[in-house]
């Protein structure tokens, strides 16, 4: 197994007027080629932050992160990763496929290839065909499958992704969850997943991170004994509610000092 | 559209029915001035008659404007000093050279603001002070400085198009420049897309319903620094010599009509930018 990203006791403070808050404190954690890694808590507890560091959005205030082996400064200049934010996100005045083109024209990908790499993805997340729909023709959902689409169409092993469904409908989002699997198991790329619900951590991930607030770190991390083809109903197994209870568990210990 | 021809139809009536009853107030004095000389007796159907027909009316009935813009635009040469639509190609086309002049600057301005920390700080406030000098009397600076350098005729006039029009440019475009969110510009981030490409690809197309509002003022704004442009040049030609004109041999019709002009000109060209907006937007996908 080859660590792709390392976080050795990883530190955020945001100075507000209020005085420091501890986004993060001393948080350290290997993810592995191939994981499905979730991160899970309440608000507040650093999830998002952590995620933001790996992309090199955030500029941690302690310890060390790498990714690929390197900075992530230079990771993110390698675009190493594809990030897909909690809205789609989606340029109005680009169609599906110009939107998706939109990072290719950026890394300078050839005509050809673009063509190419757009209707790969767009078959990948089920949209073949809405290549030259506008966004605001899609549904919610179609839109946010458009943004993994368009994080996935260039070269990149990591796929980073902040609450993606959290704006969906609980339908819909099953229906992502079981797409987004399929897809992981397609693709072979590292997933790390930032979400608030139990069900979809426990039901996506072969890791779970469970976080807890004041200050931001890591109550928990769970190994998911789940066979890696997971039909929906294996929400209702006993191995897949014993993990949930488990995680519950984590997050009730994080909020017991409060 | 029908639903609408109704209530616009009536707001019409009353404008014209108001100004005809407006000018029976107004130009009667001088009718029972003439009366009280000829020693006649005035009627009501006298009154109104005369009211509605003077030759210099304080204010001149509705249907005098129109006949003198019918006399003065289609039974006169255009190439005629005499023609309104010469003169109001004179104003056209200072307008134009100002709001394209104006529009260019307005943007150069915006994109320096957004972009340069020094400029964001500092230019702003210049911009706004120029916008506080009252035209009129910053215009006749302009036209005597630049005549003292040997530019005359039509660049001088544009200049105060462009000094009124490249502001609500500036505004509305820095404001475009900056209608991306968080978001959208740390997604830029995560691809390493260079300055030039956040620009080109995000800024600019998010910017373009700012920059056509933008565009319906300055057009406005040029075409009054236009005709402000030729009142201090002698009144030779161009809309604002004939409001001049006007006004120093009394012609109040000729005013009336001049001004009728001016607000049809500025009401077709922005209604042309309002059609390339429409047409633009359309295609980019930015209006359903």
């Amino acid at each position: 197994m080859k660590t792709v990203i390392s976080a050795q006791n990883l530190s955020l403070t945001f100075e507000t007027n209020d005085g420091p808050v501890h986004a993060l404190k001393d948080v350290s954690l290997n993810i592995e080629k191939g994981d499905f890694v979730s991160f899970i808590g309440p608000s507040g507890c650093g999830k998002t932050t952590f995620l933001r560091c790996m992309a090199d959005l955030e500029q941690p205030t302690g310890g060390e992160i790498t990714v690929n082996g390197v900075s992530a400064a230079e990771a993110r200049r390698a675009r190493a990763y594809g990030y897909v934010f909690q809205a789609a996100g989606l340029y109005p005045w680009r169609t599906i496929g110009g939107n998706i083109r939109l990072p290719l024209e950026i890394m300078g990908y050839s005509k050809a290839d673009q063509a190419k790499r757009v209707s790969q993805v767009l078959e990948l997340v089920e949209l073949a065909g809405f290549e030259r729909k506008f966004p605001w023709q899609l549904s919610g959902g179609m839109q946010q499958r458009a943004s993994i689409a368009r994080a996935l169409a260039f070269d990149a092993d990591i796929l980073l992704m902040d609450e993606p469904f959290g704006a969906l409908d609980e339908i819909v989002r099953d229906h992502l969850n079981e797409q987004l699997l399929r897809l992981w198991a397609r693709t072979e790329k590292t997933i790390a997943f930032v979400t608030h619900s139990i069900p979809e951590a426990v039901y996506l991930s072969t890791k779970i991170v469970v976080m807890s607030p004041r200050p931001g770190r890591i109550a928990d991390v769970i190994e998911s004994p789940l066979p890696k083809e997971r039909p929906l109903d294996i929400r209702e197994t006993p191995e897949f509610l014993e993990i949930a209870h488990r995680v519950r568990e984590g997050l009730r210990a994080g909020h017991a000092d409060d | 559209m029908r639903s609408n021809f109704l209530p616009v139809l009536t707001v019409v009536g009353v404008l014209f029915a108001l100004w005809y009853a407006a000018a029976v107030w107004l130009n009667a004095d001088w009718t029972y001035d003439k009366a009280t000389r000829s020693g006649e007796t005035v009627t009501a159907t006298s009154l109104v008659a005369d009211t509605w027909a003077q030759k210099k009316p304080k204010l001149p009935a509705p249907h005098q404007v129109a006949s003198e813009i019918w006399d003065t635009t289609l039974m006169k040469k255009v190439t005629s000093k005499r023609s309104l639509v010469y003169h109001s190609w004179i104003t056209l086309s200072a307008t134009l050279l100002g709001f394209g002049m104006g529009t260019l600057l307005g943007v150069l301005l915006a994109v320096g603001i957004v972009f340069n920390r020094v400029m964001d700080m500092s230019v702003m406030p210049w911009v706004i002070a120029s916008q506080t000098i009252p035209i009129l009397a910053i215009a006749p600076m302009i036209i005597v400085v630049l005549n003292a350098v040997g530019v005359s005729g039509l660049l001088p006039k544009a200049m105060i198009s462009m000094y009124l029009s490249f502001f609500p440019v500036v505004v509305g475009m820095v404001k475009g420049l900056r209608s991306p969110d968080q978001m959208q510009l740390d997604q830029m981030r995560t691809w390493h897309a260079s300055t030039a490409q956040s620009f080109w690809k995000l800024r600019l197309p998010a910017s373009m319903p700012y920059f056509f509002t933008s565009l319906k003022i300055a057009m406005a704004a040029s075409l009054v620094g236009a005709i402000i442009g030729e009142l201090p040049t002698g009144a030779v030609a161009g809309l604002g010599a004939r409001l001049l004109a006007g006004s120093y041999y009394g012609q109040t019709i000729q005013i009336w009509s001049a001004l009728i002009m001016a607000a049809a000109l500025a009401a077709l060209l922005v209604g042309i930018i309002g059609l390339i907006q429409r047409v633009t937007l359309k295609r980019m996908g930015m209006a359903r």
